[in-house]
């Protein structure tokens, strides 16, 4: 059994030293079948719950500070709390993971569908419901095999479906797939496109999902990553799961890191105990920079997080000081970029992305963020003017006003913004684009008016030429 | 006049905008609660008749709730108390500034040939709110310039702004979901489904309501520019509901309607046989002149000579004449031609309806409903007879929205599925002459047991709902052109005996169907609905015996004891339903005066042809199905020697020696509430004051008993087994003179065609499009077979004045069903 490697099974996850909560069965070739499952009590944990009062389970959760994987990072007890009184009500998962960089969720669907079946039984039964869709991405053909095919032997193994286990518990999991957008991540736009219409996101307020989501019924929407913790948490109870991670941020959590380090890959990693410099550089995890370069920044949320540069390297892996520090962890999507990096391609790719998949709702994202790739394609082209860089500023200041979170610049004594940007859009996917623009600029201003100046003075040695 | 003294007095949210204390109404958006404080905030895709989306963030404002200052779309946001809300703040006009300075980057900047430029949304936000200059120096986005998304509407992509509002108002409100956003991002575009057109009776509103100059309709492109147009508001004569409209014209033409948004009526919505009706208005083939047949043919003459062949064709025994129609004319119109033939003339053969409405007493002893009170949420609203997505489309919008968003539950007893069957509670589609003992088990709340075909369960379902919920509301129209108006009568006379406190709307749909009935022009009553010998000051008689409906009248023709028929804007020729009484009416009558402004197949008949003016060319007003009474405005002349309808009364009654009384429309109004009580009461300058429009008190025969002698309960027996029941109605688009002379809307319509139940199909072997043999009597065609949802088995569905059959021919007012035989056409 290969141990602090690359698993040729799960690609991408690297099983280094360490705890392992939802992580625990990718090293088996079989990780995904019924019959693992059951060896390596995957539906434990749900048993446990079963036999417990349903409110007994919500208040384990809360004790053991759950924090919602997806993103925000809000307790996932907490959360469960919100829902009124009104039935029917129900359970979503969120496995439309398009976060750039972040792949963790879909190792977690492709590699361990049942633990995150039981986790949603688990969360079904502890909030009083009995119809569970989960939601996964278009694009992941192997996770939605895996899951339809786990989710089959779930039910003939009376796991699932009428009567689970032989109790008079009846809930019902439903695969639903994505036709493939990125927005439909955004939780209310996942809602719009499971009721079969365009994925485009509600205004929150009024259209909160746990008092109006779902055909206008209380609807929870979780995580994958944060359903698949359930098992083991049911399973061991809070006060051991707390002895993972931080005091604040307790438990593990699936990092996918990405782009110029040695060892790239998918780690669970304990939640706060680790910086980003031991995460780079430590031998149980990325083990450098490729080649013995610099590292020049990186992104450690996810592409919509404002970028970190060498000044931040070391902070711990934990929602608060990165977000103080002007940028946030997210999805756990870390992508990390050598002194050989081109910020201005850089921000272009990223900035494209977030072009090519805005829904076309909000005017400033649909149209800005279009613009903003304009502009940086055609700096990168040689047709860029002097008044670009402030510009891109600008357009991004008309999707996001005010300051944008941005890392401190020590050398230049320029202090951090704190997340989260402010918006003039339904959902955050506008103000994502403006992140690399905002956080390349500031930092690497210079290489924006190099190739700007270059194309200025080839433009003029044309025109004496005539 | 209403109570709604309560609700104005709950206590407001308070509020405070741009530094000055307000209060909101309970629930109020901040965009609405800012606009009637005198604060108008931008905004696109925000439109008071339609759900938020929060799409274009032109509203953004700043708003403080406690936790500091951020900018929130107003038009998705509930003022909540104690609200801080600046809208002339720097962060606010920063954004503004800026969603401008964005909508436009892709937006053409073709206004000088664009026909929304002048009055256009985008225009003045830009200009009022806007950064002034674009920095935007990329390409625009591309696509093909207009595209006909429908037979009337142009889409120009590059134009849009992607405000959701056409796609917003063909989901919500019409319920014709054929335009929606395709693509992603920056490409996203409105487009209808491959092969779909955006064919929906609505499609107008689309442009009505674009923000930009998108959507154009084919009528109207480049025809005028905003600033040249001179508009009055008026009501729209096309059918009952009486929906306010704004007439436009530029140099004396009219070139576009708009509607107008009545809280009462129609909420801005308007069908497009509506909107685009003026077109019949500027036809070329309007009459000009008056007209006569001295020598075989109809020539032009001067006014006099025709005058005075018409008085010496209705220089006859009151018994000798039938007049036919009125419906199309003004109250005032319609006053003045009752008070000429019933207050001069002794007349009383006379009927505004053509056989395809229901008996006058009955419909106006029933106690009255506003469309308010019919669209109440918690209500039941029971449909009889008609589908008003058909016969009163801007009613169907109003009872959609009762259905689908404020949770009205509906009931619906017709002949078929209608527009609104998806969304019915209940839905007892009844078999041709079996309205009446229906209703009866309904009314009785016997209903344990299945009757004429309608299962107990389905009679259940119905009876609870009119047990439980209130109010009830009963609509009611003819809903079988096949089948005589005693079935409705008697479901009249049982949903009021068992319901007693319902109350009903009329949907009669010729245009100013109740403004005739009301001024008398029907056989035994005078108006105001009072009874034939009551004595009316300045009338110097009235008739002495009740008169002949529409089919007595032509019956008595045929017998040769009528041998003058006066037309008043209507054609029977085409419209009665029974056509070969129609036609034996005609060949055997000496005289046929019409009065029109078409030479219809009717009017080519007559000896004289009295050439009239249409709403938009005359002044008056219109008793829409509520008996609310709106202002009917004159833009423009009318053509040629043309004269309002009440004019041509009062000269053939001058010619003829008499005198009306009246030479203007004020003196005929001042009349009206001198002589008619239901009348009495009304304000004449509220009337014509931009409003909902006052109703007309109730007539001493609101509320009496109903005239049942035409009640029908019997169930009359099928004549043979190959006969299947005629189902006849009318489709919106026909070929009814005014759409048919209405150059864009004369295409639309569709070919008839045999609809059949999914049992009948079956049994004959059918599917959807083949073609089927219709036979009634001698009449035989080849009519494509359409699989009818809700059509009962042993019913045959064949709409009225389609082009390929004409049921007409089939239809024989005698009998109280009429059948014909469908077969297989032999290979």
């Amino acid at each position: 059994m290969p141990t602090n490697a690359y698993v040729p099974h799960a690609q991408g996850y690297v099983d280094n030293e360490g705890p392992k909560v939802v992580s625990s069965r990718f090293i088996h070739d079989d990780s995904h079948t019924l019959e693992r499952a059951l060896a390596t009590d995957a539906y434990e944990g749900m048993k446990i719950a079963l036999g417990m009062a349903p409110h007994e389970v919500a208040a384990l959760v809360k004790d053991a500070v759950l924090l919602g994987r997806g993103g925000a990072g809000f307790p996932a007890g907490i959360k469960w709390g919100f829902m009124p009184p009104v039935w029917p009500r129900y359970l979503v998962v969120n496995g439309d993971e398009s976060e750039p960089g972040t792949y963790k969720d879909r190792l977690l669907m492709e590699n361990d569908p049942h633990q995150l079946i039981a986790g949603c039984v688990i969360t079904c039964y502890a909030l009083g419901l009995n119809q569970c869709f989960l939601y996964v991405r278009g694009e992941m053909a192997l996770a939605q095999e895996r899951i339809a095919v786990a989710l089959n032997e779930a039910y003939e193994a009376g796991l699932v479906g009428k009567n689970i286990n032989g109790t008079d518990v009846s809930i019902d999991v439903v695969l639903h797939w994505g036709a493939g957008a990125y927005i439909v991540g955004e939780e209310t736009a996942l809602i719009e496109s499971l009721e079969g219409n365009r994925g485009m996101p509600r205004l929150k307020p009024p259209f909160f999902p746990a008092a109006k989501g779902l055909y206008m019924k209380p609807t929870i929407v979780n995580n994958v990553e944060t359903l698949a913790n359930l098992g083991w948490l049911l399973q061991n109870g809070p006060e051991s799961y707390k002895t993972y991670g931080s005091e604040t941020s307790p438990g593990t959590r699936m990092l996918a890191i990405s782009g110029h380090v040695n060892r790239p890959g998918v780690y669970e990693v304990e939640q706060g105990k680790v910086t980003f410099r031991d995460l780079f550089y430590g031998d149980n995890y990325c083990q450098g920079i490729r080649d013995g370069n610099e590292l020049k920044a990186f992104i450690p949320g996810g592409g919509s997080a404002p970028w970190f540069f060498p000044d931040q390297l070391d902070l711990p892996l934990e929602a608060r000081p990165v977000g103080a520090a002007g940028s946030m962890l997210g999805s756990g999507a870390i992508v990390v970029m050598d002194d050989t990096t081109d910020a201005v391609k850089a921000t272009l790719r990223l900035v494209r992305f977030y072009a090519r998949e805005s829904c076309g709702k909000c005017t400033p994202c649909r149209e800005g963020t279009a613009w903003e790739e304009k502009v940086l394609q055609r700096i990168l082209d040689g047709h860029g003017r002097p008044q670009d860089i402030d510009l891109l500023l600008e357009i991004g200041n008309n999707i996001s006003p005010g300051p944008y979170p941005v890392a401190s610049f020590d050398s230049q004594s320029l202090e951090a913004i704190p997340f989260p940007p402010k918006q003039t859009t339904i959902c955050p996917l506008g103000p994502s684009s403006v992140a690399p623009i905002t956080s390349a600029i500031r930092r690497f201003r210079h290489e924006f008016e190099e190739k700007i100046e270059a194309a200025v003075a080839a433009r003029n040695a044309g025109d004496q030429d005539d | 006049m209403t109570d709604t003294a309560p609700t104005e007095a709950t206590t407001g949210v308070p509020f405070t905008l741009n530094g000055k204390d307000l209060e909101a109404k309970d629930g109020e958006l901040l965009i609405e609660a800012a606009e009637r404080n005198g604060v108008h905030i931008p905004r696109f895709c925000y439109h008071p008749r339609m759900e938020s989306v929060g799409m274009c963030r032109m509203c953004l404002v700043e708003v403080d709730t406690g936790r500091g200052p951020g900018l929130q779309p107003s038009c998705m946001l509930t003022v909540t108390p104690n609200m801080l809300v600046n809208t002339e703040s720097e962060s606010t006009k920063a954004a503004q500034d800026g969603v401008l300075e964005l909508t436009l980057i892709n937006h053409p900047l073709d206004c000088p040939v664009c026909d929304k430029g002048g009055e256009c949304p985008l225009q003045d936000n830009a200009f009022a709110f806007g950064p002034g200059e674009s920095r935007f120096v990329e390409e625009k986005r591309h696509y093909e310039k207009p595209i006909p998304i429908s037979d009337l509407v142009f889409l120009d992509r590059e134009r849009c702004i992607l405000c959701d509002r056409c796609t917003r108002f063909a989901d919500d409100v019409a319920g014709d979901p054929l335009i929606h956003f395709i693509d992603r991002g920056n490409q996203t575009q409105v487009n209808t489904f491959p092969g779909l057109p955006f064919s929906s009776y609505f499609s107008g509103n689309t442009v009505q309501i674009c923000p930009v100059g998108a959507l154009t309709s084919k009528p109207y492109r480049f025809t005028a520019r905003p600033w040249d147009l001179a508009e009055n508001e008026s009501t729209s004569t096309v059918d009952s509901t009486g929906a306010r409209i704004v007439l436009q014209s530029s140099q004396d033409k009219l070139v576009r309607i708009l509607g107008v948004d009545s809280d009462a009526v129609n909420w801005s919505w308007l069908s497009d046989k509506e909107r685009f009706a003026y077109e019949a208005t500027n036809a070329e083939s309007r009459l000009h002149d008056p007209m006569m047949d001295t020598s075989g043919a109809l020539e032009s003459v001067r006014w006099n000579a025709a005058l005075g062949a018409a008085v010496n064709a209705l220089a006859l025994a009151p018994s000798k004449i039938g007049v036919i129609g009125g419906a199309r004319m003004s109250v005032e119109s319609q006053y003045a031609w009752a008070k000429m033939l019933k207050g001069l003339a002794g007349i009383d053969n006379i009927d505004a309806q053509l056989g395809d409405g229901i008996d006058a007493e009955a419909i106006m002893s029933l106690p009255r409903a506003t469309i308010d009170e019919a669209a109440q949420p918690g209500g039941v609203i029971v449909l009889v007879g008609i589908d008003p997505k058909e016969d009163l489309p801007t009613l169907y919008l109003r009872l959609r929205h009762a259905v689908v968003k404020d949770g009205a539950s509906l009931i619906e007893m017709t002949p078929r599925a209608t527009g609104l069957s998806e969304f019915a509670s209940a839905r007892i589609h009844t078999q041709p002459g079996s309205l009446g003992v229906i209703a009866q088990s309904l009314g009785t709340g016997m209903v344990g047991t299945s009757v004429a075909g309608v299962s107990a369960r389905q009679l259940t379902d119905a009876s609870k709902l009119l047990k439980s919920k209130r109010p009830v509301t009963v609509i009611v129209g003819r809903g079988n052109l096949a089948e005589r108006d005693g079935y409705t009568v008697a479901a009249l006379k049982s949903l009021r005996s068992g319901f007693p406190e319902a109350k009903f709307l009329s949907a009669l749909r010729r245009g100013n169907i109740h403004g005739a009935l009301e001024m008398g022009l029907t056989p035994g009553l005078l108006p105001g609905g009072q009874p034939l010998d009551t004595e009316i000051d300045g009338w110097i008689t009235t008739p002495a015996e009740r008169g002949l409906d529409t089919e007595g009248i032509l019956r008595s023709a045929v017998k040769g004891e009528i041998s003058t028929l006066l037309l008043l804007g209507s054609d029977p020729l085409t419209d009665y339903p029974d056509r070969n009484l129609v036609r034996e009416a005609f060949d055997a009558v000496t005289n046929v005066v019409s009065v029109d402004a078409f030479l219809t197949e009717s009017s080519q008949r007559a000896n004289v042809v009295l050439p009239t003016t249409l709403a938009g060319e005359s002044a008056g007003t219109f008793l829409n199905l509520e008996n609310r009474l709106s202002p009917i405005r004159s833009k423009v002349t009318g053509p040629g020697q043309t004269r309002d309808d009440w004019m041509i009364a009062a000269d053939i009654a001058a010619v003829a020696g008499g005198d009306l009384g009246f030479s203007t429309v004020s003196e005929i109004r001042e009349e009206i509430s001198a002589l008619i009580p239901t009348f009495a009461d009304i304000d004449w300058s509220e009337v014509d004051a931009a409003g909902d429009g006052p109703l007309i008190a109730s007539s001493p025969l609101v509320g009496s008993d109903l005239r049942t002698s035409g009640a029908d309960y019997s169930v009359p027996v099928p004549s043979g087994d190959y006969g299947l029941r005629l189902v006849v109605d009318r489709k919106m688009w026909d070929l009814g003179t005014m759409v048919n002379e209405s150059a864009s809307q004369s295409q639309l319509h569709t070919e008839a065609y045999a609809g059949l139940a999914s049992a009948d199909a079956t049994r004959l072997g059918v599917f959807d499009g083949d073609k089927v043999a219709v036979t009634a009597g001698d009449h035989q065609a080849s009519l494509a077979v359409k699989v009818i949802a809700g059509l009962p088995a042993g019913s045959v569905h064949i709409p009225f004045r389609l082009p390929g059959f004409d049921p007409g021919e089939a239809i024989s007012a005698s009998f109280p069903v009429n059948e014909v035989a469908v077969e297989v056409e032999s290979s």
